[in-house]
């Protein structure tokens, strides 16, 4: 398959060709999607298609306008010039449904990663109990459909029987249990990424540091942590995207304060579309670009750390 | 050696108690470590989901306002004449429900086994105060179809706790009062269906992801690590690009004056007054969700191919194989785990998809997720929402134990 020989017949031939034709469709099948939406959001009509003057790349039929929308939306005053920044900062729908998306995320990374690592050590031991089926209920939440979880988690956050919270204030319509939700979600990622971290890791490592007069917690932080952690960073990041993304938990345990990126999405999708939506996918998607980059660079560390060849 | 005792440690132990007591030290300091997260997906995760799966068999709505008809209709076999102590104790719950402010919650519960009794209740439960005995004749002067068994069948059903009534509902099937199911005329039948479409969606998107990843994973195996590392961004960048937005896009591409219908009155593939409707349908849920899913399919087949040396298919070849041979014979059988552990991840994801559904798929293209949703927030009905979900679970763990027999799930790659 991979180099055409010389002697090859015209089948081979036709194939070959024929095989990368196909293979550059599902490439642009992939991607198309992606990139459409780029061009689509400097529209200066609210469509979501090509108006005929940006087909013949009329100067007048693109604008920024979407993307001072994405300030503009909520905002109580936006022509003002005295307060706008508190205004936009305070009442922009997209600006507090961006904030609400990292308060979230970060909390929820934290629990995750945390809580994550962990077990993850933990499991990677060779004397660990019951290995197989607290694996499988760590994995669970990956597993479950989201909706189950979703519907789950709002019908026992908003009961009675509420064991977190006395009295009238319960965790669903608020920040805290989504946040809950999301670290439950994010946690299989991290286990997952952190335990392929340490199955190649060297045991006389923290032996050798054990001899060498080291605690448990020195041993940890000194000599297994530096050599995992970008398993770990690279768990925390899946987690945070998980948390990022999700939206099904969101709409079923947010208030309309808690509102999300992706949850100001959907409504954006559902009651107003406008290309309003298509400047933030395209911000999100130079996001996940850059994401994308930076896994990229942790893998290849750990890969050098590890002392693995590069690949 | 003529010492027969145990071998003994330092301080005197036997070695083999000695051993066990490190052992057991280690096995607990392991644990202790999983332990938090354990305790905290058991708190946060796994009991919802329980208690919601118990709300699907337990429904004390009725049995906890109704007290007196409750403890009656226990007795009550279904199907014997009304007594007037039945009527007597009806109106003395009837008064209490209207005083607790419940008698709403009480008739919807009924409502959903036996419709059109809502306002039966309502009514009746306003005018109970001033009823006098005998009840009997009180209560059919106010509706005469407080005579009807069923009403009273559907009340008895109603006045249990644990039942599985709602289980049947989820499965297009009636629970009757003398505890037999009867299944639902065909027009009234949706779940099932609902299920069963549920199901070959998946299975749609199963095979068209394996269609089109299949080659595009080959290629990117057999390519050189540099080529094949960025073509890999292709398949990455929608890996991690958000799933609203890829929804968004989708909207983008497919709707009726939409990128690709203007290409395709463009291309004089159609006219402008004949658009395709591709969205907003079964067509628009399936394309999106074989475009979301599919980086789910390339990356396990990938990592699998990338396992087979490329030696073989020459080895083949040399010995006379042709290239269908080589590779149906010899490189297709070394990616069935791959394709194994793509297809039932795709499976299990696809099966429990609500959000492009819900967003792109109009009436028809409705999975079972955004009826579960539906009961969930709309009609409030969460008993039938945990039984749909209940089914749902049990499918989907189902086919995870599958996938954990045959592939492993230590086994599952990410990017």
């Amino acid at each position: 398959m991979s180099a055409l020989p010389p002697y090859a017949t015209i089948g081979q031939r036709v194939w070959y060709y024929a095989f990368r034709v196909i293979c550059a469709l599902i490439f642009v099948f992939l991607i198309t999607p992606i990139l459409i939406i780029v061009p689509l959001s400097f529209n200066a009509e609210p469509y979501f298609t090509f108006t005929s003057g940006m087909l013949s790349f009329d100067p007048d039929a693109f604008s920024l306008r979407w993307y001072a929308d994405i300030f503009h939306n909520g905002m109580a005053n936006p022509d003002a010039t005295e307060g706008w920044w508190a205004d936009m900062w305070q009442n922009s729908q997209w600006v507090r449904a961006t904030k609400n998306s990292f308060i979230i995320g970060f909390w929820a990374t934290a629990l995750a990663t945390s809580f994550g690592t962990l077990a993850a050590i933990g499991l990677s031991r060779s004397e660990m109990p019951y290995k197989g089926l607290i694996m499988s209920i760590l994995i669970s939440p990956m597993i479950v459909p989201l909706i189950v979880t979703a519907a789950g988690m709002f019908y026992f956050y908003s009961n009675d029987f509420n064991p977190f919270i006395e009295g009238k204030q319960a965790l669903a319509g608020s920040k805290l249990g989504i946040i809950l939700a999301h670290a439950a979600l994010g946690t299989p990622f991290v286990i997952i990424t952190v335990t392929s971290t340490l199955v190649g890791f060297d045991n006389s490592l923290t032996r050798a540091a054990a001899n060498m007069g080291a605690g448990p917690t020195r041993t940890f932080f000194k000599v297994q942590m530096p050599l995992i952690l970008p398993g770990v960073i690279s768990g925390g990041l899946f987690a945070f995207i998980t948390s990022f993304d999700e939206v099904v938990a969101v709409l079923f345990l947010a208030s309309p304060e808690d509102k999300t990126i992706p949850r100001q999405m959907w409504s954006g999708i559902r009651e107003q579309i406008s290309p309003t939506i298509l400047a933030v996918a395209t911000i999100l998607v130079i996001i996940s670009i850059a994401l994308l980059t930076v896994l990229e660079l942790l893998r290849r560390r750990s890969e050098r750390l590890r002392g693995l060849s590069p690949s | 050696m003529t010492d027969t005792g145990p071998v003994l440690a330092a301080d005197g132990t036997p070695l083999k108690k000695k051993l066990a007591q490190a052992l057991f030290v280690s096995r607990a300091r392991a644990f202790s470590l999983v332990l938090p997260l354990l305790i905290f997906i058991v708190a946060s995760f796994i009991i919802p989901i329980f208690s919601l799966m118990v709300q699907g068999v337990k429904n004390d709505t009725y049995s906890s306002n109704m007290p007196a008809t409750t403890a009656i209709m226990a007795e009550w076999d279904g199907a014997s004449e009304l007594t007037e102590d039945m009527f007597a104790a009806l109106v003395t719950d009837l008064i209490q429900a209207r005083a607790d402010k419940s008698i709403g919650r009480v008739a919807t519960r009924v409502n959903r086994e036996y419709a059109g009794t809502r306002s039966m209740f309502t009514k009746s439960a306003r005018r109970a105060a001033k009823l006098e005995a005998p009840f009997m004749a009180a209560m059919l002067d106010i509706d005469e179809d407080w005579g009807d068994i069923n009403v009273w069948g559907a009340m008895k059903v109603s006045s249990q706790t644990l039942s599985p009534a709602f289980y049947a509902a989820a499965l297009d099937a009636d629970y009757k009062a003398d505890g037999s199911f009867v299944r639902l005329d065909t027009e009234d039948r949706i779940y099932v269906y609902l299920f069963v479409k549920t199901l070959a969606v998946a299975l749609a998107v199963t095979l068209a992801t394996l269609a089109l990843g299949y080659p595009v994973a080959w290629l990117l195996a057999s390519l050189p690590i540099r080529q094949s590392n960025l073509l890999m961004i292709l398949v990455l960048l929608p890996f991690w690009t958000s799933l609203l937005v890829r929804t968004t896009a989708w909207i983008a591409m497919l709707q009726s004056h939409g990128v690709l219908n203007n290409v395709f009155v463009w291309l004089g593939i159609t006219s402008d007054d004949s658009r395709f409707s591709l969205i907003y349908n079964m067509t628009g849920t399936i394309i999106a969700m074989t475009h979301i899913l599919l980086p789910f399919m390339i990356l396990p087949l990938f990592s699998v191919m990338k396992g087979i040396p490329p030696t073989y298919l020459r080895a083949a070849k040399s010995l006379g194989a042709t290239n269908w041979t080589a590779f149906w014979r010899v490189y297709f059988p070394g990616t069935i785990p791959g394709i194994g552990a793509g297809a039932l991840l795709v499976f299990i994801l696809s099966i429990g998809y609500y959000i492009t559904p819900a967003l792109v798929g109009g009436q028809d293209g409705q999975l079972i997720s955004n009826f579960i949703a539906y009961h969930m927030q709309k009609s409030l009905n969460w008993s039938l929402a945990a039984a749909l979900g209940g089914i749902l679970l049990v499918i989907v763990l189902a086919i995870y134990w599958v996938y954990d027999k045959v592939v492993g799930i230590d086994n599952m790659k990410m990017g």
